[in-house]
């Protein structure tokens, strides 16, 4: 099974440390937890039921984005909506002792099964297709100013932009920043192209922005809704 | 160069200036953040840096939008 992984970073940022939202699961996730964490049919029972929830879970997810892979068929979607479920069930039950009840315990298993359908979309949608990382479609960035001031203002940041893409990032964080927030590839497409994770290309994406954002700032030029 | 910049474009480019959690962070407070939208808390307050990490990345955007509307409709 193929179980999505979204690793640790090292990276950033804010420390989450939120009050919970209640003390402990609800009656009915505490009730899951027992079902999963009993023996024989009660056990199996649970699982089935877990499965179905996921299943449905799944099928939400895949109808919702159905317009991204328009090449797949019914049964396509049935086998994306089973394989989603099921592993989803591995990541839930390999994770059950991270269930805190800071959610209700569905709400926890939804997200799982979500995350792999999508996941699962993604790649049909992108298999086979040579993934663009290179700046090539700058015209997607820009249209006709409404004035020339606009213009003057609008081009120097864009060379400064491009400038910084050229001479302050890594060829890794050029091609990793290009290729997400200019060519629209989902991050976990490409990450698995480049047999690495999530988190880990998010992480160099951060970095990418950071020096970025430290390039326009130093010349005065960084958005004033987005100086801080 | 000259033209107008699409400001949702840059945006991607530039990614959030606040602090922000890391993809894994997302996906552990996703469930918890979905609950406390859900229950009408502010939970911006309650999770600092999840909300600016749904705007920079757009994988864990989609995970949250998918989140909070199958959530929603099972209530």
């Amino acid at each position: 099974m193929n179980v999505v992984s979204v690793p640790a970073t090292t990276h950033a940022m804010a420390s989450p440390s939120p009050p919970p939202l209640q003390a402990g699961p609800d009656a009915d996730s505490r009730e899951w937890l027992r079902r999963l964490r009993s023996d024989g049919p009660d056990r199996d029972a649970a699982l089935a039921d877990l499965r179905a929830l996921l299943i449905r879970a799944a099928r939400f997810e895949l109808n919702r984005r159905r317009a991204s892979a328009p090449h797949l068929r019914g049964g396509d979607y049935d086998d994306l909506a089973e394989q989603s479920a099921d592993d989803a069930l591995v990541a839930i039950l390999a994770k059950l002792d991270r269930y805190r009840g800071d959610s209700r315990f569905t709400t926890w298993a939804y997200k799982f099964a979500l995350l792999e359908a999508a996941v699962k979309l993604r790649r049909q949608a992108w298999q086979g297709r040579e993934l663009p990382l290179e700046t090539d479609h700058w015209a997607t960035f820009a249209d006709h100013g409404t004035s020339p001031h606009q213009d003057a203002e609008t081009g120097e940041l864009m060379t400064a932009i491009r400038d910084a893409i050229d001479s302050e990032l890594t060829s890794h964080q050029r091609e990793i920043l290009v290729a997400i927030t200019l060519n629209d590839v989902p991050i976990d497409v490409l990450a698995d192209r480049l047999t690495t994770t999530r988190g880990a290309l998010y992480k160099t994406l951060h970095d990418a922005r950071r020096k970025l954002r430290a390039h326009l700032a130093e010349r005065d030029l960084l958005p004033e809704r987005e100086v801080r | 160069m000259t033209g107008h910049l699409d400001p949702d474009r840059l945006a991607r480019l530039l990614g959030p200036a606040e602090r922000e959690v890391t993809c894994e962070e997302c996906f552990d407070l996703l469930d918890r953040y979905v609950e406390l939208e859900l229950a009408g808390v502010d939970a911006d307050s309650a999770i600092p840096g999840l909300r600016p990490h749904l705007a920079g990345c757009p994988a864990c955007r989609e995970d949250h939008e998918s989140l909070l509307a199958y959530t929603r409709g099972q209530r």
